[in-house]
């Protein structure tokens, strides 16, 4: 079975967001972008799942600007077998990045969709569950734990109410939570590796998918500042600050 | 003024406050009727129709409902969207299974977790962990939009509309319900929660965790919460954990103990009205988001807090 692996290229989670002063978005300039952490996540799990001999191919794919070859080329080297780019200039809704994906699906013929559950820049969470619908395929959302066996797949989702174990049959689509694994780290030689792995530069248009913006941002704003707290000299002052001042015991 | 259509959420026994959160912004879009969709619901329906505000219920019941699976859900959403100008659910794990696959088959843009609603196609949501908020405008003419419910508050109840028996012919070939592991059953529900206590990495072991934060819990009726690296350490269940990985909670106390406050942590509870920070690092960040900071060993503070209230 063929596993493909949607990932995305975002700021890195070590760095602290600063919204630009004309409010066009975060500062992006020489800040580092690194693979988004759920879908190195999915990647692993891909790489297991071959590992295990459930799966011959891994291929990763990213909808996004020229640089996202970087992230292809660090799952390349974590060990995927090939990747695909689908060059855009702009930032791609989720609605048509799972459009892309489908056609993607449609031309490689996974069984399995593994992806992260959200990328940490928009926090959308929403293209496993679009892909799926559109391939008109199960899904299981939030995985932590992944079996296969045949043509069902169970899986563990983390749910507000604890967990939920669900069975999907293949082909599915199905997004990671963090707990699923621990993604390793690529080698200096399967980075050198990487290199000569396959990859292939696609656009939208390839896929006749219109890519353009359902909605429009008007501004990016930062969060409303809290104002910094009174230190209290102990637990009396605490527990009197609590009942008379705030009023919330 | 358009109509809305809002999934409750629920587990077929009582209604989730997330419904009640969600109404409150639903109506600042328009008009709004409720879809509870389950198996032997016909209480949650009638909890719902005595929401403030709405104009109906809907009351889709079967066994193919009962756990709401996304495919089963999503379709039976479809059948009933037609006469809706906006689709809306609570940012719950639910919600955010089922919605996704709504907008794509209405071949919609759908707008995730709104905050605050600035007119009725325009709407306010967190990005980067809520490092960002972004204001943006829909230009879809259906609108399919999930509510982080903790930032709004609660819709009165008391008025009483009528339930709709909905017929469907939806059916779910493709995926099953196995199991649900309930932890935390015998306690305060953690989303729900007035009062949290959340606890840290600096509790050192899941016994002090326990030993410390249970008693304090139980004086205040409080829910426990944890952080991220307290849950990794194993000092608590993963559906404790507070974050932008884990749940958002809003309650009207926070008491962050021995959290240092990594921002993965303060994007999920940030929004409480009261916090408080018991650490014994004077230079912790969560200080900065704190109404209260007891600089203290926590295993000296939490007894004698406990014992104080």
């Amino acid at each position: 079975m063929k596993i493909l692996v949607p990932i995305k290229r975002v700021i890195d989670f070590n760095v602290n967001i600063r919204v630009r002063d004309d409010g066009t978005g975060v500062e992006t300039d020489n800040v580092k972008m690194s693979m988004n952490p759920f879908d190195e996540i999915a990647v692993e799990e891909a790489l297991k799942l071959r590992e295990a001999g459930v799966a011959e191919e891994v291929v990763v794919v990213s909808v996004g600007v020229e640089k996202a070859q970087d992230v292809l080329r660090t799952s390349l080297a974590m060990g995927a077998d090939r990747a695909i780019l689908v060059k855009t200039s702009d930032d791609v809704e989720p609605l048509n990045v799972a459009k892309i994906l489908k056609a993607i699906v449609g031309q490689e013929h996974p069984q399995l969709v593994l992806l992260g559950k959200q990328a940490i820049d928009n926090d959308a969470n929403q293209v496993a569950q679009m892909l799926s619908a559109l391939l008109n395929w199960g899904q299981a959302t939030f995985a932590s734990d992944i079996d296969i066996s045949g043509t069902k797949v169970r899986v563990s989702r983390e749910v507000d109410a604890g967990l939920q174990t669900i069975e999907v049959n293949l082909p599915a689509v199905i997004s990671v939570d963090l707990r699923l694994n621990t993604p390793r780290y690529a080698t200096l030689p399967n980075v050198m590796k990487a290199k000569r792995k396959p990859l292939d530069i696609k656009t939208p248009e390839d896929f006749a998918v219109d890519v353009s913006l359902r909605h429009t941002i008007l501004e990016t704003l930062p969060p409303a500042a809290r104002k910094g707290g009174v230190v209290v000299a102990n637990v009396d002052e605490l527990v009197d600050k609590l009942k008379n001042q705030a009023g919330v015991i | 003024m358009g109509r809305g259509l809002l999934l409750a959420e629920h587990d077929n026994m009582a209604l989730n406050e997330a419904t009640l959160r969600s109404v409150t912004a639903a109506l600042q879009i328009g008009d709004v009727d409720i879809l509870v969709a389950g198996d032997n619901c016909a209480d949650v329906a009638s909890a719902a129709s005595q929401i403030r505000g709405v104009g109906k219920v809907l009351l889709a019941q079967g066994e193919v409902f009962e756990h709401q699976l996304a495919e089963s859900v999503a379709d039976l959403i479809l059948e009933l969207a037609e006469p809706y100008e906006t689709i809306v659910a609570p940012a719950t794990t639910s919600g955010k299974n089922i919605l996704p696959r709504v907008a794509a088959l209405l071949d919609v843009a759908q707008i995730s977790e709104i905050v605050e609603i600035v007119s009725k196609d325009t709407f306010i949501r967190p990005v980067y962990a809520g490092n960002a908020l972004q204001k943006l405008r829909s230009n879809e003419t259906k609108k399919v939009i999930t509510i982080r419910y903790s930032s709004f508050d609660m819709a009165e109840t008391g008025s009483g509309v009528p339930v709709e028996n909905v017929d469907s012919s939806v059916a779910n070939s493709k995926s099953a319900f196995i199991s649900e592991a309930k932890s935390q059953s015998d306690q305060v529900d953690l989303v729900s929660a007035r009062v949290i206590v959340s606890g840290g990495r600096a509790f050192g072991s899941k016994e002090k965790f326990d030993e410390l934060l249970r008693p304090l819990a139980a004086r205040l009726n409080a829910a426990i919460g944890a952080s991220r690296a307290a849950v990794d350490a194993g000092f608590s269940p993963n559906d404790t954990q507070v974050g932008q990985t884990g749940k958002v909670v809003a309650p009207d106390l926070y008491i962050a103990i021995g959290i240092s406050g990594a921002i993965q942590h303060l994007a999920g509870m940030k929004e409480s009205k009261v916090i408080v920070a018991i650490n014994s690092d004077e230079d912790a960040p969560i200080h900065a988001n704190a109404d209260y900071v007891l600089i203290a060993d926590l295993f000296d503070a939490v007894p004698e807090l406990t014992a104080k209230l």
